[in-house]
């Protein structure tokens, strides 16, 4: 009897204990959120009153109230759209040799834990070989073209890894099934393959650009530090974009300075959350599509 | 040019192709996969691009300064007089501010993670953990910002004499960018551990807290290593947070509320400003990428060996 007590009473003890820590590991899951919501509020509070049309139609000045981000607004549109044309078919090209040509060999692997490797490798390092070996070596100079490809070759690792998982996520059944009707390979990928692996491909892609730009460090060793008071008008232009800007107004002292940073800071969240949302719209509707 | 399953060239009624048409056919298909294999090397081309240029530039480096002062060396001074190459204030300033990340990162990553593979219902965790997502996706130039002008003057409150520009803030903000990298990572190797086990556990009598504990977490424990190591990586090669909110003085401290300065901050540093090309003070740059290069390959190298003895054993 005295036995059967403790041992209730210990395992009441024990389910307290459990209870106490599941509230901490919700806890936990929680602080994420709310260092989220804290960072908004805060470049919310700061920047939202410096943040008008003259502010988006202005080039950068010594004078804050003047100060706008037109010429990182276009540099970063400039820079991605060719960051994009040359990542988009280079990441999906290696993806489809990996999934659907490359025999499973040692090269095969040798490839593979090269991408993976390449994608930890820090950005900073692959501003340092956009330097020396695009704005020097092939003379581009510090321009837009250079800053591109630099982008390029780090976001690739990331979309090539993202589309593989979408091109291996169609059905082999689909595949044997072309094949039986006479296909060859690339009519395979090109008609069954593809058309299915799509949306998964563009959403890895839309998040891999959404990371390309908001980067800052390999556009710096690219770029520099520069006042830009124009638009560029071809690849071969100087360039600056939003996170430069960015950290351009952040690392000076004045106050004011601070608040346009704020400023640049929500427009480059609103770019990249309307880049995510349509991300995960592509990913909802793709999920929904294969459920059925 | 071999190919896994051969295509016989027959057209739709049945009849075989005119040879001029298969002979179309069979050089596009040859062409396709020869323009597949040169998109595969450029990632290729791309490790062997970062290595060479390292090395030659780094040469360029290491032909002024010998490789002992520039590991042995504890003063980094390359803009001043007298020059001093030792890099160990750079790497002393890294590891401090990481490790406050890790110290940061690691227990909340892994409490969210236990939450979310053992606790959470999918209803929660649908919206969770895309909220995670987004705060790993949120630009490390916004977390510099957030840095240094929430966090440190919050900092400044407990520790009056802490000058604006530090390692705390730094290091706690470079945390709360690692924690949703912890938490997915570690997630995923609590997810793999089969069900049968947390039965069988479940079945002696253990509450669900001692089941995620003592069952799942050990069960996991190469995937949450995996998980510390690949962001203790991501943590040395972050740059953003420490060039903004971290300083500028190179310094060999233990002391959290003191100026640092980081590898990847020294980087930028030099980047910005006008240094000409083909001095020493450019070159260092490159000799301190390389070791930055080196020390987060290594780190990647052993974290994957981690996720894939755990992937092997369920």
């Amino acid at each position: 009897m005295r036995n059967g007590l403790t041992f209730y009473r210990h395992l009441k003890k024990r389910k307290l204990k459990g209870n106490i820590l599941s509230l901490i590991f919700l806890g936990s899951t929680m602080v994420g959120t709310l260092v989220l919501i804290v960072l908004i509020v805060d470049v919310l509070r700061d920047g939202v009153g410096w943040l008008d049309w003259q502010f988006l139609t202005s080039f950068p000045s010594r004078k804050p109230e003047e100060a706008g981000l037109l010429s990182a607004l276009f540099g970063t549109l400039w820079v991605m759209t060719l960051t994009a044309l040359f990542s988009f078919p280079i990441g999906i090209g290696t993806a489809i040799y990996l999934e659907e040509y490359a025999p499973d060999n040692r090269l095969k692997r040798f490839i593979q834990t090269n991408i993976n490797n390449l994608a930890g490798v820090p950005s900073i390092v692959y501003g340092l070989l956009g330097l020396s070996l695009f704005v020097q070596a092939l003379a581009m100079g510090r321009s837009v073209l250079a800053g591109a490809l630099t982008l390029t070759l780090m976001s690739l690792p990331v979309i090539i890894i993202a589309a593989q998982e979408a091109i291996r996520s169609v059905p082999e059944a689909h595949r044997l099934g072309a094949f039986a009707l006479g296909a060859s390979r690339w009519q395979v990928v090109r008609n069954i393959v593809l058309p299915s692996a799509l949306p998964g491909i563009l959403t890895g892609t839309i998040l891999a650009m959404s990371r390309a730009i908001g980067e800052a460090a390999p556009m710096i060793a690219i770029s520099a530090l520069v006042y830009l008071t124009f638009i560029p008008s071809n690849p071969l232009d100087r360039f600056t974009v939003l996170p430069i800007q960015i950290f351009n107004w952040v690392s000076r002292p004045q106050e004011d300075f601070q608040h346009l940073a704020a400023a640049g800071i929500i427009v480059l969240l609103v770019v990249l959350l309307s880049m995510n949302a349509a991300a995960i719209f592509l990913r909802n509707r793709y999920q929904k599509r294969t459920e059925e | 040019m071999t190919s896994r399953y051969q295509s016989p060239s027959v057209a739709s009624d049945g009849q075989a192709l005119p040879s001029l048409r298969r002979r179309q056919n069979r050089l596009r298909e040859a062409a396709i996969h020869r323009l597949l294999v040169a998109c595969a090397l450029v990632s290729i081309f791309t490790t062997v691009g970062i290595v060479v240029m390292l090395v030659v530039q780094a040469a360029g480096f290491f032909k002024e300064v010998s490789i002992l002062e520039f590991f042995t060396g504890t003063r980094w001074t390359p803009l001043f007089d007298p020059q001093h190459f030792g890099v160990l204030p750079l790497l002393g300033g890294t590891f401090l501010t990481a490790a406050i990340a890790i110290l940061v990162a690691l227990p909340i990553g892994l409490a969210s993670a236990i939450y979310l593979s053992e606790y959470a219902k999918d209803r929660v965790r649908r919206v969770l953990k895309p909220l995670l997502e987004i705060l790993a996706g949120v630009p490390t130039v916004v977390y510099g910002y957030f840095a240094l002008t929430f966090v440190t003057p919050l900092l400044q409150n407990i520790f009056p004499n802490m000058i604006v520009f530090n390692a705390l803030s730094a290091g706690l903000v470079m945390g709360m960018m690692i924690i949703p990298m912890v938490s997915s990572l570690s997630e995923d190797a609590m997810v793999a551990v089969p069900r049968s086990l947390r039965n069988a556990a479940y079945g002696l009598g253990a509450t669900r807290f001692e089941v995620a504990t003592r069952v799942v977490m050990p069960a996991a424990v190469s995937g949450i290593v995996a998980a510390c190591i690949l962001a203790l990586s991501r943590a040395v090669g972050e740059t953003m947070i420490v060039a903004i909110a971290a300083g500028s003085t190179p310094k060999l401290t233990l002391n959290p509320l003191e100026s640092i300065q980081t590898m990847t901050a020294y980087i930028v540093q030099i980047s910005l400003g006008e240094t000409p090309h083909g001095t020493v003070e450019y070159y260092t740059i490159f000799a301190v990428g390389l070791l930055l290069f080196i020390m987060t390959l290594l780190m990647n190298l052993i974290g994957q060996w981690f996720v894939r003895r755990y992937r092997q054993r369920y």
